[in-house]
């Protein structure tokens, strides 16, 4: 299985764990979605999650910023804990969270306003420049570190929208690198984009490890192999199994992530 | 079996195109009556308006010209002295100098007011402000042009028949030659009537303006825009935006729809009882007009705010979010600004409306007769649909193509409004 595929062996440092999520559940009104997920996400890692359509691993993934809460039937018991501080505890503000994790969506969802203005706009509203001058460098090292500022440093007026697929996915990545997160969580960030485009946001994924605490949603398990250090797989709003991502792909342990990943469920 | 396929015309083994095939025409016919009902339709809705245009038109062209004479008026010192002054026979100097340019001599007292009767009654008010603010006219001849009465503005117009016989005429023979002799002088004139738009309402119909009707529908407008606007979108964003779905939204946004469709004699009667007999507002002011209407408005801004918030990708609001923008943040900087152009186009749509409205402004008293402009919202006024409705109560024939007049300037009006709103749909009309 998965012959053509390049299986990331990425050096596997010992890492502290960053996200720690135990006994989770997550309700859409009458419809349990997620169902007892316990998992620890390290730090400077690149973390797939992988499943067929619908299993929960959006809906987990968006559980880590709390980006749930905008869904007004949607409710999430158990215990997530970012650096051991549980997210959901009444005193944490969703506001100030986000912040910390950052997010990336499937769509590439650029404001509509210039280049420019999409990236400052986390710094300015969580005031974190001083000034102009600070807030040009923070543009300029988020667009430098989502590999975009080469294509864009001469038109950072020119509107966000105006850019191609895979431009504004990066410009997306740059807008959430801009707040400094700790965590960055990606919803199939390349599902909307070409090959060239998509090698180019994996490439930028694997630099970003060095930085944060990487988890990407996608349904591509050549994505997963490429760019993951560590892969969990979803079914039905199960975890069923989580590890290296070499022994997932090489060699799986549950019987349902050998189907999916040898193509016979999904 | 090959060969049953190949043979599609034997009855009894139709391939699956002979059927399609023998539903087309029908198909087809089917289509072709919509188009011809739907054109049929438009047809008619345009005949129609073609209709009212030209039946405005036809009417109201005439009162966009008004009829004037110009005359030599000798200001004679022994009808008007200074120290009396403003007051003078100021009616009988402009009588005997008409009757000097027409026959050069005068012929008694009757005749005398037979012949001031083709000025306007406005004619020696004029004069007597010329001689007010220069008093040394008096003693000199002065050339001023007036208008002449309605009735010699029907005239000139065409629109008094002179074969009728005389006793069924408002004007008699006799004025008539005197007319003619001051037409043949060239003395009369027909320019644009301007004084439509910068005069005061009147009770004749030669002086009867529209400006009291233009600044009170400004005032009105102003008023409901400041109210309605604010609040509508505040209202909007809120149950759009904040307020926890559920069965109270439910009923909130059920009644907002009710409330869109109650009719505006309602909101009047409204505006009467609270604003008039509760709060003692000042009958006939655009204060209570504009607060009238801006009941009226508000319901439709409303429901317009919340169609474009709605319009408005999730996408955009997550992006905000997912970077750490509280939602208000997200709301006002990304969600609003995208939605704007729905929201101006909306209210545009509502304050057009709430221009034509007339029923409520009749309960609330902006149907009074009203001669002078509004400086303020709480001074008595009438607005453009409300001086219609007067103007085709009245009597007199100057005010059948005045009326006719008045609507195609508000007709103007909102038409004007409309392309605005088109406008500004097209210009902001994007992409995400």
């Amino acid at each position: 299985m998965l012959d053509n595929t390049r299986i990331a062996e990425h050096t596997m440092t010992e890492q502290r764990t960053k996200i720690s999520a135990r006994k989770v559940q997550v309700y859409y009104g009458q419809n349990h979605a997620i169902k007892d997920v316990e998992v620890d996400i390290l730090d400077k890692t690149v973390t797939a999650f992988i499943g067929p359509s619908g299993c929960g691993k959006s809906t987990f993934l968006r559980c880590l910023n709390r980006m749930n809460d905008t869904v007004a039937i949607a409710r999430v018991e158990g215990e997530i804990k970012i650096d051991d501080e549980d997210i959901y505890a009444p005193s944490v503000d969703p506001v100030q969270l986000r912040a910390k994790v950052g997010m990336v969506f499937q769509k590439p969802n650029p404001f509509p306003k210039s280049i420019y203005d999409n990236v400052a706009y986390g710094p300015k509203i969580h005031g974190l420049a001083r000034g102009k001058a600070e807030l040009d460098e923070i543009v300029e090292k988020s667009l430098r570190r989502a590999a975009i500022w080469n294509e864009v440093k001469d038109r950072l007026t020119a509107p966000g929208t105006g850019l191609s697929g895979g431009q504004q996915q990066r410009l997306c990545i740059a807008r959430a690198v801009a707040t400094e997160p700790e965590v960055l969580l990606m919803d199939e960030p390349c599902s909307a984009l070409d090959p060239i485009a998509t090698a180019q946001v994996e490439e930028l994924i694997d630099e970003l490890r060095t930085n944060y605490s990487v988890v990407i949603v996608t349904h591509s398990m050549q994505q997963a192999a490429r760019v993951s250090q560590k892969t969990a797989f979803f079914h039905l709003g199960h975890l069923v199994e989580y590890g290296q991502t070499s022994d997932i792909f090489t060699n799986p342990r549950d019987p349902r992530t050998e189907s999916y990943i040898s193509g016979r469920i999904g | 079996m090959a060969d049953t396929a190949l043979a599609p015309d034997t009855p009894e083994r139709k391939t699956n195109m002979d059927k399609i095939r023998a539903t087309l025409t029908a198909r087809r016919r089917s289509e072709n009556r919509l188009r011809i009902a739907g054109l049929l339709a438009i047809g008619f809705a345009f005949g129609m308006l073609g209709l009212v245009f030209a039946s405005l038109i036809a009417t109201g062209y005439q009162a966009f010209t008004q009829t004037h004479v110009t005359i030599d008026v000798f200001i004679d010192p022994e009808e008007i002295s200074v120290d009396r002054l403003p007051r003078g026979g100021f009616e009988d100097v402009l009588e005997a100098s008409l009757a000097a340019t027409v026959v050069g001599e005068a012929e008694g007292s009757e005749a005398l007011r037979d012949i001031g009767r083709i000025l306007s009654d406005g004619a020696q008010f004029k004069l007597r402000d010329m001689v007010v603010a220069d008093p040394g006219l008096i003693g000199t001849t002065v050339t001023i042009t007036v208008p002449t009465s309605d009735n010699f503005d029907q005239l000139n117009k065409g629109l008094i028949d002179r074969a009728t016989p005389e006793q069924f005429r408002r004007v008699t023979d006799q004025q008539i030659a005197w007319f003619d002799e001051l037409d043949a002088a060239g003395a009369v004139s027909a320019p644009f009537n301007r004084w439509m738009f910068i005069n005061n309402d009147s009770r004749f119909p030669e002086q009867a303006g529209l400006r009291g009707a233009l600044v009170g529908t400004f005032w009105v407008l102003l008023i409901c825009f400041a109210i309605s606007f604010p609040l509508g979108i505040g209202a909007a964003i809120y149950l759009e935006e904040f307020a926890p779905k559920g069965k109270m939204s439910d009923l909130i946004e059920v009644n907002i729809n009710n409330l869109a469709a109650v009719p505006s004699v309602v909101f009047g009667l409204l505006g009467l009882a609270v604003f008039i007999g509760w709060f003692g507002m000042p009958r006939s002011a655009p204060i209570v007009g504009g607060l009238t209407l801006a009941l009226m408005t508000l319901p439709t801004i409303i429901l317009a705010t919340r169609a474009a918030l709605k319009a408005v990708p999730p996408s955009i609001r997550e992006a905000a979010l997912g970077v750490g923008a509280s939602k208000q943040q997200a709301v006002f900087g990304h969600v609003l600004p995208l939605a704007m152009p729905g929201i101006l186009t909306g209210t545009i749509i509502g304050m057009a409306q709430a221009m034509g409205e007339t029923a409520p402004l009749l309960l609330v008293g902006m149907n009074a007769f009203v001669t002078s402009t509004a400086g303020t919202p709480f001074e008595s006024s009438t607005t453009l649909p409300t001086q219609i409705f007067m103007w085709a109560d009245s009597p007199e024939r100057g005010f059948i193509s005045r009326t006719s007049a008045a609507i195609l300037v508000l007709l103007g009006f909102l038409i004007v409004m409309n392309l605005i709103a088109i406008i500004l749909r097209r210009k902001f009309e994007r992409q995400w």
